[in-house]
């Protein structure tokens, strides 16, 4: 989980949860493998079917706007994207991804070096990114955030420790 | 030291004053979820191993958003609802009842201090009533479900000041698309947005929750309105504990203020494909209008529909007008009122209390090319469920207005 390298899909300002997953397709099924389709599906349409494993989500300001549905990082996850490098994220977006095992990444610098296809590598630890033989940096995810992804999410967090992180009396922040 | 609303309601709970950027752990007095985030929840829930609801009279559930079910599937996840509700004895409002920000005020789930988690965007809407209220996804919310308690980073605050008297043909929610137009889609990212100024404090409640509804839209955590004999009159029979008189501090420090002159302000659209793509109404004029859509979160309201009862009162709609009241309530004092039945005679189809066509899921998905006029709080590309439509945020008197020319107009 802490080193990441894939490939560049680049995206613009305020990629809304509308462009990453429909509203009329999540109200029907929760079957990731059937939204999963869709994924980016407004922004992109043939998205879903042109992404790797381990692919990396570049874009601009504002990523996963709008609604609260956890089903636009679900999506993004499950179509084998391994993160978002992102100017900047809308707040709900930003904890529901941490809490689906999503890392994101906020590094305003990436985003005018890199092009789709690039490839980029990412040290969570580090708050590194190298691309195209240049370094970028970013400032480190919270303690508490990387110790929920490290654990695979919110769900296997709680199932592995029977609590919440912050319900801890000596949390890292 | 002086404090913002969001710090005082946050020092509250915790004892002592918060400060900005602080992570801090606040116990839950309401905790919401609706048909389109639910279903994850219960999910995760079960995925953690919970088997127990922290507590059910403060765990509520909606079905609002596919309402009721247009497919099979949307009903498989309902009955997830309805199963999970019985089984933990939790709170659900089911079909027919309403949308999510309206219920819960109604029937007094909020009220001033309080904090309020909702698996829905808007849930900032509960602001109106100075309650520290904020959306949250489905992994937070089987948190919340399971412990009664969350996380949260204590945010700035953004402060709109609102002076001097609006204009007749002017609403609440011109005001807020015009602060949405000037800060930007994310320009409060992360902070609470706080409402102040004399003509915030002569709005109604239905006015009020029209503001903080949109908060989101410009990135903001929570929108927050100090309470006062207004909040009172309309939460007094409705909670089961005293009703708080909730204001900042005098000198309190906020990251910024957008001052808003009141009486300068003029009806506004939010144009395709951003919210904050705002432009007046009088610049988009003449625009033929395929469809208009009065109701939602944002203004479903008796006072919305009954500014669109007034213009359409005795005419006849040349623009398809869907109409859906936020709750029975509202539809039931809307009938008594004769609202309902000049809205009907007028050529609006109006339709059962809920979300409607916001969400694109059903009751009115528009066609491609369509030109749609819509009282809701978001016009993304797809948003109402047709990727080639174009979507014209309004106020309800502007849509009114709107539908019976079949054209974009300025209101009177």
């Amino acid at each position: 989980m802490d080193e990441l390298k894939g490939k560049v899909w680049k995206f613009g300002d305020d990629i809304s949860t509308d462009l990453i997953i429909p509203g009329k397709y999540k109200f029907k099924t929760i079957d990731l493998d059937e939204l999963s389709k869709h994924a980016m599906e407004g922004a992109d349409p043939q998205f879903a079917s042109k992404v790797s494993k381990g692919d990396i989500i570049v874009a601009g300001e504002n990523f996963g706007c709008g609604s609260s549905r956890e089903q636009a990082p679900l999506v993004i996850k499950h179509a084998g994207v391994s993160a978002v490098v992102a100017k900047s994220f809308a707040r709900i977006f930003y904890r529901n991804s941490f809490n689906v095992g999503l890392p994101l990444v906020e590094c305003p610098e990436l985003y005018d070096n890199v092009d789709t296809g690039d490839v980029v590598e990412i040290k969570l630890s580090e708050g590194k990114i190298t691309a195209k033989g240049k370094t970028f940096y970013f400032k480190p995810i919270p303690g508490f955030l990387m110790t929920i992804l490290q654990d695979g999410g919110l769900v296997e967090h709680f199932k592995k420790r029977g609590s919440f992180i912050w319900e801890e009396p000596t949390r890292s922040q | 030291m002086a404090m913002t609303l969001a710090e005082k309601i946050i020092s509250r709970k915790i004892g002592r004053q918060p400060s900005p950027g602080e992570i801090v752990v606040l116990p839950i007095d309401a905790a919401m979820a609706q048909d389109g985030t639910a279903p994850l929840m219960i999910r995760s829930f079960e995925g953690m191993g919970a088997n127990k609801v922290w507590d059910g009279s403060r765990a509520i559930f909606v079905i609002d958003h596919i309402s009721p079910s247009s497919n099979e599937g949307t009903s498989a996840l309902h009955k997830m609802m309805r199963d999970f509700a019985r089984k933990f004895g939790i709170t659900l409002y089911d079909v027919g009842e309403g949308i999510c920000h309206q219920l819960l005020p109604e029937k007094g789930h909020i009220y001033p201090g309080g904090v309020v988690v909702g698996a829905d965007s808007h849930t900032c809407t509960h602001g109106a009533f100075a309650a520290f209220s904020t959306g949250i996804g489905s992994t937070d919310m089987a948190a919340v479900f399971a412990s009664g308690k969350l996380w949260f980073k204590v945010p700035e605050t953004l402060r709109i000041n609102i002076s001097g008297e609006m204009p007749k043909n002017v609403m609440s929610k011109d005001a807020i698309l015009y602060a949405i137009g000037e800060v930007g889609a994310d320009g409060a990212t992360y902070m609470s947005v706080e409402f102040t100024g004399d003509a915030v404090k002569a709005m109604s409640v239905d006015s009020r929750m029209a503001m903080t509804n949109m908060a989101v839209e410009m990135g903001g955590k929570t929108g927050l309105i100090a309470s006062d004999n207004v909040t009172r009159q309309f939460l007094e029979g409705r909670i089961k504990v005293p009703f708080l008189e909730m204001s900042a501090d005098p000198g309190a420090h906020y990251s910024d203020t957008l001052e808003v002159e009141a009486g300068k302000l003029e009806p506004m659209l939010s144009c395709p494909h951003q919210v904050d793509n705002v432009k007046a109404v009088s610049e988009v004029e003449g625009l033929q209008v395929d469809q208009v859509f009065i109701g939602s979160c944002t203004n479903g309201r008796l006072e919305d529909l009954e500014v669109a009862a007034r213009v359409l009162r005795g005419k006849e709609v040349k623009a398809r007008t869907i109409v859906m009241p936020a709750s029975r309530e509202t539809y039931l004092a809307a009938l008594k009122k004769g609202i309902i039945e000049d809205l009907v005679r007028s050529g609006c189809a109006v339709g059962v209390p809920g979300c409607g066509p916001c969400v694109g899921g059903h009751h009115g998905v528009p066609s491609p090319g369509d030109v749609v006029v819509s009282t809701t709080n978001r016009n993304f590309k797809g948003r109402m469920g047709c990727s080639d439509s174009s979507i014209y945020l309004a106020s309800p008197l502007t849509a009114a207005y709107c539908a019976l020319n079949g054209k974009i107009t300025v209101p009177e």
